[in-house]
């Protein structure tokens, strides 16, 4: 029989999960970006290896406290919005898309490269950085929380710090989207031109987008990697991807909509692909493998991905009037 | 018989003595604001503008007139730099522009609005007004988040938006979405909104193309106004009645060239402004003003009159 | 002719089911089962496996060792060719062949042994070498290059098929299609269902699954695309379903043929000589029908009724219906023609790298795109030239870089060619006012 309870407990464990968290964050970048600017950055998943990696060799090989080793996620990221931001915020939105996927996958290939391997680790990345980190926590060894939320103090040291940087920069990008900064933003986002005549230097806003919603993104990384290791096949396409479906289901312009977004999305994917799991050994799906099983969570990413955008593209919290991309 | 004894309609006050020389295209102005000098652009092989010299006048209303394809508003494209020139130089109150990026021309005190209008539609008609004000101290990324720095300001410039909105009468509307506007009305959005930069030049791309006939006269009035407050104005139009009302000095361009300026009566009857138009819309109305006919009639009404009694 | 209603023709309907119940059909069929073979290691969980073949001739007592992870063991094929070799723990290992225990004249080719393997998702991992005959012979770097120069020709000219089918795509109606890779993917996996698991003969597996195609373009304009474009979706809204079409597909075909590559054929023939040049017979015909069909697509567009309606539909679809052109007609034999293209160039690329995989197309999706962009947005002839110039990079790129780094040198190309000509080589340059 299907443990539903079971699924249920498992489930509810991705409410405050630091893997949520990351996406939330990355997802918030995004939203500077395409939500509330215009900008269509098909590389966040870019942003957030360039972050993660930032950190971990920054720590592995140079041997950075871990405040430097986040200063250096940072900064790598806003090199590398620097470098895309360049020579594509001219031209028209498509090629800062192309452009985007183009430079994450070529940091990701870069970094899987076995020569690379003293500093990236090639394809099997990096580990043993979290030490630095695991040191700077003040909650003494034990056990905490409660039934499917019982956790060791570093589990609860990471949740902590993750989920305050989220609601951190939620305040951030709230405080800047009300303001007359945020405000030129949104016009961007609709009409450049119109922006122009009024004399606002149209790039140098859409290249502090670019650069914050990446620096979000990075920081996103470092959150990512720090339950888990550097992997770079982690940080492929599929994962920029997830975070837009995790954006859209929120609402791309709004600050609550990412954090939500990602929220129900693991809670529902791990209820959905724990049921097809269990189901599956229980028999009720004759025809399906248990490797299958686990490969009817993608399918349905990708079909809700399709059903949010056709039927709902404002999300749950956008609002449809101010939806700048369904014209 | 003297002519008083039919009464002529007021008009707007028309200012004269624009010109300092010979009426002909390229003549000098007495106090020009923009002067220009070979501006050229190409597309492809096809000549878009290719003005030799030209003058608009300050404190006066310019109108560009032409028939279709003649250059108009790419040659305002090149003015206000929204497209590049392919050679040419101009200056704004003395300061050389040419190469100068658009949103900078803007900041100088040059103003534009666009054939379709730009009212940004997923802001608050309210919003788009505040984003029309200079100098914003908010609207430095920095800046923003500390809201003290620019509380102060923001309040200053919203009461300045809503003064011009009820000048627009658009203040009741000023929490709703522009989207929400009807066409009429956005386009006093988007003057109202370019007044907030308090310009020296404002630049109206054809103000009155898709208007309907009822808003015509607060759209015209509106713009008299400018000239009331002591700025500038030049616009491109195809309305002859309109440019007829109330330009005070009228540039025609035809296949990218200045054909002849000067003032709307003496540039009406100019042949080769008659050729320039003819030549592609045979059929059009130049602008044959119905008072001025029946004077005509009635005048050779009376000479028949008087021949016959004599 | 009146513009397709809201509602899908009875005669389309059928053939979507069609369609629909032939799919199910091949899923059923899809099931290869896994034969017994000579191996070691049976108690762990991971396995390696192959089939040591020659010209469709199994070759027997080849030593197979696999190395890696603190791990190593070898086997000997069997009678039939097979091996099995068991390893502890996921990863990455090293498959070699021990070429002396190969039977005289016969080698492997050049470059792949040994090949560094390792497992997807699932548990097995299938590792096969390419046989030909042949002697083991250094070559010069001229020869090397004009190898390279050849190989890249015929991968330019087998991504052109795709790229150019996206490109009409992008230019009747402005979708950036995602999802083309998932079509690329889905020739390949027809002519394998057909050719390997159906045993058809090749050449009728392979048309076959190009008609396949082509019906498959059929149906995702009818079923989505056209529902769509009625329902007034935006441009980036319609891009974004593209995408999350892609994701389901490309799992979805992962969940019907697992994560392992397979081969629709078992070997490799031997080069044939022209003068200098060494080329294989699979890149004169792929170049081959690559030609024909390119030429095929120009003399459409450029001397057909239909081609020139084309044409007119991507510069200006307003004014072409203006003109009474039927522009849903003229997207839907677009998607038709750029389905079978994808489908030929997947089928092509199966046989290029060699392999079918459930990600093959997502593999070279951005090299397509970056194909299309570098070319010119929007023109099909741009689609031609940058992909050619995406191929031979590429492939000339690997005498001086390691070869898995090869994607990243055409992503370099193209990101300078943005910089330095926005509009790419063919296309035309943008009025701002």
């Amino acid at each position: 029989m299907v443990d539903f309870w079971q699924i249920i407990q498992n489930a509810s464990v991705e409410l405050i999960s630091p893997t949520t968290a990351a996406y939330a964050l990355a997802a918030l970048g995004l939203a500077i970006h395409f939500g509330f600017t215009g900008l269509i950055n098909f590389g966040q998943a870019g942003f957030m290896a360039v972050g993660a990696y930032g950190f971990g060799i920054s720590t592995l090989t140079f041997h950075f406290p871990v405040w430097a080793a986040v200063l250096t996620g940072i900064g790598a990221s806003i090199v590398l919005a620097l470098l895309l931001g360049v020579p594509t915020l001219r031209l028209r939105a498509d090629y800062l898309a192309i452009v985007t996927i183009a430079a994450a996958e070529i940091f990701r290939l870069v970094v899987s490269t076995p020569n690379a391997g003293p500093i990236t680790g090639s394809a099997d990345g990096l580990s043993g950085y979290k030490t630095g980190f695991a040191a700077l926590n003040p909650i003494p060894p034990g056990t905490y929380g409660f039934g499917p939320f019982t956790m060791n103090e570093y589990d609860l040291f990471l949740r902590l710090v993750a989920w305050t940087v989220v609601i951190l920069c939620c305040l951030l990008a709230w405080q800047l989207m009300r303001s007359p900064w945020g405000r030129v933003v949104k016009g961007i986002r609709e009409d450049e031109d119109a922006v122009r005549a009024l004399g606002k230097n149209v790039y140098f806003y859409k290249m502090q987008s670019l650069i914050l919603g990446g620096v979000f993104g990075s920081l996103a990384g470092i959150i990512f990697i720090l339950p888990r290791a550097i992997v770079p096949s982690n940080f492929a396409t599929t994962l920029t991807f997830f975070v837009y479906t995790v954006l859209l289901l929120g609402g791309a312009a709004t600050i609550l909509g990412p954090v939500i977004g990602s929220i129900i999305f693991w809670v529902t994917l791990s209820a959905v692909s724990g049921f097809v799991a269990r189901a599956q050994e229980a028999g009720w799906f004759p025809g399906m493998s248990s490797v299958q099983a686990g490969q009817t969570r993608f399918i349905v990413v990708g079909v809700v991905l399709m059903l949010i955008v056709i039927f709902r593209p404002q999300g749950v919290f956008g609002n449809k009037k101010e939806l700048a991309f369904v014209k | 018989m003297s002519s008083s004894a039919i009464p002529k309609k007021s008009g707007p006050v028309k200012t004269v003595d624009l010109h300092v020389g010979e009426i002909a295209p390229g003549v000098a102005k007495a106090n020009p604001i923009i002067v220009a000098d070979n501006v050229t652009r190409s597309f492809g092989g096809l000549v878009a503008v290719d003005v030799a010299h030209v003058e608009i006048p300050r404190n006066a209303i310019t109108a560009l007139i032409g028939p279709n394809g003649a250059g108009k508003t790419t040659f305002f494209n090149l003015l206000t730099g929204f497209d590049k020139p392919d050679s040419g130089t101009w200056t704004f109150s003395g300061k050389s522009l040419a190469g100068i990026p658009s949103f900078r021309v803007a900041r100088l005190g040059q103003v534009r609005t666009f054939q379709l209008t730009k009212a940004l539609g997923l802001l608050s008609v309210l919003d788009n007004m505040k984003l029309g004000a200079k100098g914003q101290k908010g609207e430095n990324m920095f800046a923003a988040l500390l809201p003290w720095i620019w509380r102060k300001q923001e309040a200053e410039v919203e009461a300045r938006a809503m003064v011009l909105l009820e000048k627009f009468t658009l203040d009741t509307k000023a929490e709703d979405y522009a989207a929400s506007l009807s066409g009429g009305q956005r386009k006093l959005l988007e003057m109202a909104r370019a007044l907030m930069s308090e310009p020296t030049l404002v630049m109206l791309d054809e103000p009155m193309a898709g208007v309907n006939p009822a808003l015509t006269q607060s759209l015209l009035d509106h713009i008299l106004d400018l000239k009331t407050q002591g700025m500038t104005v030049l616009f491109v139009e195809h309305d002859m009645q309109m440019v007829r009302h109330i330009a005070d000095w009228v540039i025609v361009m035809a296949e990218g060239r200045i054909v002849a300026e000067g003032p709307p009566d003496v540039v009406m009857v100019n042949p080769a402004v008659i050729d320039a138009y003819l030549g592609s819309h045979h059929d059009q109305d130049l602008g044959e003003d119905p008072e001025q006919e029946e004077e005509n009639v009635t005048a050779i009404r009376e000479l028949l009159d008087a021949n016959d009694e004599s | 002719m009146e513009v397709t209603g809201s509602t899908i023709r009875a005669w389309q309907r059928g053939v979507i089911l069609l369609f629909v119940a032939l799919l199910a059909a091949l899923t059923f069929a899809g099931g290869a089962t896994a034969a017994h073979a000579d191996e070691v290691g049976g108690q762990y969980p991971f396995q390696f496996s192959g089939n040591v073949k020659n010209d469709g001739k199994a070759l027997a007592g080849v030593k197979i060792s696999v190395s890696g992870n603190g791990y190593s063991a070898e086997v000997k094929t069997d009678e039939k060719g097979r091996w099995q070799i068991g390893v502890p723990s996921k990863g990455s290992y090293s498959v070699a062949l021990d070429e002396s225990t190969l039977p005289k004249g016969i080698i492997v080719v050049q470059g792949s042994n040994p090949i560094v393997a390792e497992f997807g998702k699932t548990t097995d991992k299938t590792v096969n070498f390419f046989l030909g005959v042949g002697e083991k012979q250094t070559t010069s770097f001229g020869q090397e290059l004009i190898d390279r120069i050849v190989t890249g020709l015929s991968f330019g000219l087998l991504l052109a098929l795709a790229a150019i089918g996206l490109s009409l795509i992008f230019g009747t109606t402005g979708l950036n299609n995602f999802a083309h890779a998932e079509m690329v993917t889905f020739g390949a996996l027809a002519t394998l269902t057909l050719a390997v698991d159906l045993a058809w003969p090749l050449w009728l597996a392979i048309l076959a699954a190009i008609i396949l195609s082509a019906v498959f373009g059929f149906v995702l304009d009818a079923g989505i695309w056209a529902p769509l474009r009625r329902k007034g979706i935006g441009l980036i809204p319609a891009m974004i379903v593209s995408i999350g079409l892609s994701l389901a597909l490309r799992y979805l075909y992962q969940y019907l043929y697992g994560g392992s590559t397979r081969q629709i054929l078992g070997s490799a023939s031997a080069n044939i000589q022209f003068g200098l040049i060494s080329i294989s017979p699979f890149n004169i015909a792929s170049m081959t029908i690559s030609v024909v069909a390119v030429i095929g697509i120009a003399f459409f567009l450029l001397r057909t009724r239909l081609g020139k309606a084309t044409r007119a539909v991507s510069d200006n679809s307003s004014l072409a219906a203006a003109s009474g052109i039927d522009v849903d007609r003229v997207i839907r034999i677009v998607w038709v023609m750029g389905g079978a293209l994808a489908g030929l160039s997947g089928i092509l690329f199966a046989f290029y790298r060699p392999g079918v995989s459930w990600d093959m197309g997502f593999q070279i999706l951005l090299l397509i795109f970056a194909a299309v962009t570098l070319g010119g947005l929007g023109t099909a002839f741009g689609a031609l030239v940058g992909s050619i110039v995406v191929g031979l990079f590429i492939e000339v790129s690997t005498l001086w870089i390691s070869p898995d780094m090869k994607d990243v040198g055409a992503l370099v190309i193209l990101i300078l060619v943005l910089l330095v000509r926005p509009q790419g080589i063919l296309g035309r340059k943008e009025r701002v006012g």
